[in-house]
């Protein structure tokens, strides 16, 4: 692990029991074997269909959802934490740390509240000031830093429109001083106009201060845009990750190449409909053998169908988890 | 070419606690058979209040202006849509020569009635079928749209599908009654990007297929890319930009629909800065005055652009913008 790294999981595996009784222990995983390490004060992303398991991962490396399997540590220069264990004052200590950014600026602001008191909030409820007159100059001072005046303040969440609404959400989640953010679909809500606005918003904040960014998007155009290194995940299991521009560049799984050219072009002369996926994501119950993307991939193999590949780093940063992705690329050089 | 639908002067308010609300305003435009139209616009500039004026099927609340008009030319004659009144009249805009699909496709399923029996039922009300008939034309129509098993499927429920399933279920009840236009409102935005373009192939063949006219009304301008024919930019409730889905993309004329194409992320240029369209859309309830983009306009003139509602003006036969910038250029030449 080196000196740069935030978040190190191992193996990581969510599993839920959703048996209906005693003699049926059926475990869902959500989150399955996952290895990933975000460095510090990088914008990390991850991507998938729905279901592949991105939420669920994001949640656990909050300590929101159980780790049933493997480790996750969390350094920041300060404290060192097991995430699999952390429990008691540490947990506590962990959650000033660690902040999640909702997707729905509408869902998720109490209309009961003024904008001033939702920031509070979990300063309040962490007891990380003492006095009124501390707890208001920090709202004020990550207010600004989010683009929020004293007269927003005053008032109530429904007198805002979705782009400063996020904007309130993100003051909430940084007013506690956490370095490591999970932004789960942040600007899927929000018109294309203002989407850019809150991720240059978010962008600043990292720069500013120091965070560190799991950004979790459908939006592949998105995450190509604001992150620096891009995972990919396929029900519940990772198959891909790399710095962003080489896996934009040149893809070596099968399912990303499938997800990339499923993006609709901008270019009403390129209506082409190449490699598009046929079928849907399975069921995470019913999950296939060998490799889990073989009922999908246009590649499969007979040894697709019985053995699941590992995920292979070959040294360069960007690894990939395919029996063939070797033999792939080479075709495609030679084509 | 014949027009399957003008829509003329479309003004229609809303009574609300807070007074009239005016959600479409002076929106005009015709679409021919077998055309695809774009409608695109951010969230809450009338996209699904002017579609669905179409059909009638805008809350009792809505007020439209006397001096709006929808006309339908269908089966053989011209149908006056605002003034239809009874349900029999209205039969003919809802599910008979106009469907309508939806974002969420459980809003057009009753949860508890199978998807096979709300086909018959659409087909008996629609068409002069026998009940037989009726189920083998949606067994057919829903394997046409890609559903495999498709006489397993007709006696399932909606919530037995997957999202991809249920687009594709939505899509085949919406075109059982063989509709001459058909009104897609923001049909893949809850998709992932991999059945989204499912569903974009599957749209692109039934038009060369059926030669429906299509409305298809989405944020996302790559969709439009794909898919239509002419695209009209709404903004506030107003049309702004009228043209070819090419010109649209590649020369706009409006500084709302350039800031438009400007915020989205490219991927042919990964280092380019994103640029945001400044400012927040405006409350319906305080409307500018003059051109209603002024207050986020990177171009604003001045005060013409506070005082003066723009006209549209022809920038060549096909396309048209409503923006000062443009009368000054013209006036100038
Ligand atoms: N508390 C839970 N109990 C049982 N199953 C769960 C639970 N939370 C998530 N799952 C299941 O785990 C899988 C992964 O879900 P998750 O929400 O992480 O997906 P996602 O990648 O975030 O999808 P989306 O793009 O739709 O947000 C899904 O099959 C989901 O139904
Ligand atoms: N029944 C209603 N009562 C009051 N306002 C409404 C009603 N239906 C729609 N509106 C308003 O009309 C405007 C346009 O809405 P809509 O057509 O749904 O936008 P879009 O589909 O472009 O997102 C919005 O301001 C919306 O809040
Ligand atoms: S291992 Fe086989 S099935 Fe899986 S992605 Fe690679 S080629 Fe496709
Ligand atoms: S009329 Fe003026 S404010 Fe409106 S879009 Fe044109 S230049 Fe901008
Ligand atoms: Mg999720
Ligand atoms: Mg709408």
């Amino acid at each position: 692990m080196s000196k740069e790294t935030l978040i190190s999981a191992k193996d990581l595996t969510v599993g839920y029991n959703i048996g209906k009784g005693f003699f049926d222990r059926t475990v869902l995983k959500a989150v399955n074997e996952v290895s990933i390490e975000i460095e510090r004060g990088s914008f990390f992303g991850l991507v998938g269909e729905s279901g592949s398991g991105k939420t669920t991962l994001g949640r656990a490396l909050l300590k929101a959802a159980p780790i049933t399997g493997g480790h996750a540590k969390f350094t920041d220069g300060q404290v060192t934490y097991d995430l699999a264990t952390l429990s008691g004052d540490e947990l506590k200590d962990y959650r000033k740390r660690a902040q999640l950014i909702f997707q729905d600026p509408y869902a998720a602001l109490s209309p009961r509240m003024t904008v001033r008191d939702i920031i509070a909030e979990p300063l309040e409820v962490m007891g990380l000031t003492k006095t009124r007159e501390e707890t208001d100059a920090r709202v004020r001072e990550i207010a600004a830093k989010c683009r929020l005046n004293l007269e927003h303040l005053r008032r109530f969440p429904h007198a805002f429109s979705g782009g400063q609404r996020q904007r309130i959400s993100i003051a909430r989640a940084l007013v506690s001083g956490p370095k490591f953010i999970v932004a789960d679909e942040s600007v899927a809500a929000l018109d294309v106009s203002i989407q850019a606005d809150v991720l240059n918003l978010l962008k600043q904040l990292q720069k500013d201060l120091g965070l560190t960014f799991l950004f979790i998007s459908h939006d592949l155009s998105v995450v190509a845009h604001t992150c620096d290194h891009v995972a990919v995940m396929y029900l519940g299991r990772l198959v891909e990750s790399a710095p962003t521009r080489q896996l934009f560049a040149a893809p070596r799984h099968p399912y990303t190449k499938a997800l990339f050219s499923a993006i609709p072009s901008l270019d009403p002369d390129d209506r082409g409909r190449a490699q598009k996926l046929v079928g849907e994501i399975p069921s995470p119950l019913n999950q296939p053998s060998g490799c889990k993307f073989h009922t999908r991939c246009p590649n499969a193999i007979d040894k697709c169908r019985t053995t699941e590949p590992t995920l292979e780093n070959p040294g360069d940063g960007h690894a990939v988890s395919c029996h063939r992705w070797r033999e792939l690329l080479e075709a495609e050089i030679t084509a | 070419m014949t027009s399957l639908i003008d829509v003329e002067n479309l003004t229609l308010s809303f009574r609300t606690d807070e007074g009239l609300v005016t959600a479409v305003e002076d929106v005009s435009f015709s679409l021919k058979k077998g055309e695809v139209m774009g409608l695109v616009g951010e969230s809450g500039s009338g996209k699904s209040v002017t579609a669905k004026a179409l059909m009638q099927l805008n809350a009792g609340n809505a007020v439209y202006d006397p001096k709006s008009k929808i006309t339908l030319h269908a089966e053989g004659r011209e149908v006056d849509v605002l003034s239809l009144k009874k349900a029999a009249e209205l039969k003919i805009v809802r599910g008979g020569a106009i469907s309508m699909i939806f974002q969420e496709p459980m809003a057009s399923f009753a949860p508890a009635i199978t998807i096979g029996n709300q086909m018959v039922e659409q087909l008996l009300i629609h068409t002069d079928m026998t009940k037989a008939k009726a189920k083998e034309v949606s067994i057919e129509i829903l394997d046409r749209v890609g559903i495999s098993d498709p006489a397993k499927r007709f006696d399932q429920y909606v919530f037995e599908l997957s999202g991809g399933m249920r687009q594709r279920a939505m899509i085949a009840m919406a075109l059982s009654t063989n509709p001459k236009l058909l009104i897609a409102d923001e049909p893949t935005t809850a998709l992932d990007v991999t059945i989204q373009a499912q569903v974009i192939d599957l749209m692109k063949d039934l038009v060369n297929e059926f030669h429906m006219g299509i409305i298809f009304i989405t944020h996302d301008l790559g969709v439009i890319a794909q898919t239509a024919d002419k695209v009209c930019v709404m903004y506030l409730g107003r049309i702004v930009e009228e043209g070819p889905v090419r010109e649209v993309i590649r020369n706009p004329k409006h500084p709302y629909t350039r800031g438009l194409i400007a915020a989205l992320p490219r991927f042919d240029d990964l280092d380019a800065p994103l640029t945001p369209v400044p400012g927040d859309i405006p409350s319906p309830l305080e409307r500018p005055t003059g051109c209603v983009f002024h207050t986020r306009c990177r171009e604003i003139i001045g005060d013409v652009c506070k005082r003066d509602l723009p006209q549209h003006r022809w920038v060549d036969p096909t396309h048209r913008v409503a923006c000062h910038l443009h009368a000054e250029k013209e006036a100038a030449r």
